[in-house]
């Protein structure tokens, strides 16, 4: 079993929800997740941003359907940290 | 309370709050006038048969209500539709299943129910002295001047309510209203009465 530590996502998104309320969206997908979200750029509509996902066990596809759902879309997946498990004896 | 945390959230996102509060306002303004001239006309005439008096304003407010949802419903849901296009064509894809997506589906009939709801209510509340002495109540004012004095407190506290959102006297906000009121009455008595 892989374990996925930390994401680094590079995510467009409306003004709306703001990064705020987009970022702790993101943190509520998982029990343990830290969501560090840096705001890259400021079009008219929307803006670009580098969000930062560290958790024990980072389920990926619920971190995606949350930035769908926020009205995100996810455009880049810039970093991974993984970490395999030792197996049970 | 989850929903009442995801109406806000759609609302929050689409920023539609000030517009709701705008429609609640005017269309709050609207009952109230328009109850104010059904009953100063009923006074003007000389009609004084509760039940006909009752029926007509009743009728009034719900066509008020009827009229507040649909025509809001119409136009809000062509607004939230072109804001919803606007967005996907800057973000390039479809926002159907987001947030944003179900704000522009929701958010039109939350706007539109305010709309209707504002006259309604309004006119209700005019109405409670009407019905109230046609049920055989007693009032301390005869049954269309106590009407006609709830109108008036009514159309003073939407002022109030407007006063505090621009964060100016309450008072004076009140008092200003509730001139256009009165200068409705004297509109009325100058036209009608014929």
């Amino acid at each position: 079993m892989v374990l996925v530590k930390r994401l680094v996502l590079d995510v467009l998104k409306p003004h709306q929800p703001n990064v705020l309320e987009f970022s702790q969206a993101l943190a509520r997908a998982g029990g343990d997740y830290r969501v560090c979200t840096t705001v890259l750029e400021v079009d008219e509509k929307t803006e670009t941003l580098q969000v930062v996902v560290e958790g024990d066990a980072i389920d990926f596809n619920s971190v995606e359907s949350r930035i769908r759902d926020m009205g995100g879309s996810l455009h880049s997946i810039d970093e991974v940290d993984v970490q395999s498990e030792a197996p049970a004896v | 309370m989850k929903l009442l945390d995801q109406t806000r959230f759609l609302l929050r996102i689409t920023r539609t709050h000030d517009i709701m509060r705008r429609y609640f306002v005017v269309n709050g303004f609207d009952g109230a006038l328009t109850m104010l001239g059904l009953i100063l006309g009923f006074l003007v005439s000389g009609t004084s048969d509760l039940s006909v008096i009752i029926n007509v304003c009743l009728g009034a407010a719900i066509a008020l209500g009827v009229s507040g949802v649909s025509s809001a419903y119409v136009s809000e849901t062509a607004e939230r539709k072109r804001a919803l296009a606007k967005l996907e064509d800057a973000m390039i894809t479809d926002l159907g299943d987001s947030a944003h997506g179900e704000a522009a589906r929701g958010v039109p009939l939350l706007i539109a129910l305010v709309n209707g709801f504002a006259p309604l209510a309004m006119s209700l509340l005019i109405l409670i002295p009407l019905i109230a002495a046609n049920a055989g109540l007693m009032l301390p004012l005869p049954a269309l001047h106590a009407a006609v004095a709830v109108t008036l407190l009514l159309i003073f506290l939407l002022g109030v309510f407007l006063g505090n959102i621009a964060g100016i006297s309450w008072l004076r906000s009140g008092i200003r209203t509730l001139l256009i009121a009165i200068l409705t009455a004297a509109l009325i008595y100058l036209f009608a009465g014929f």
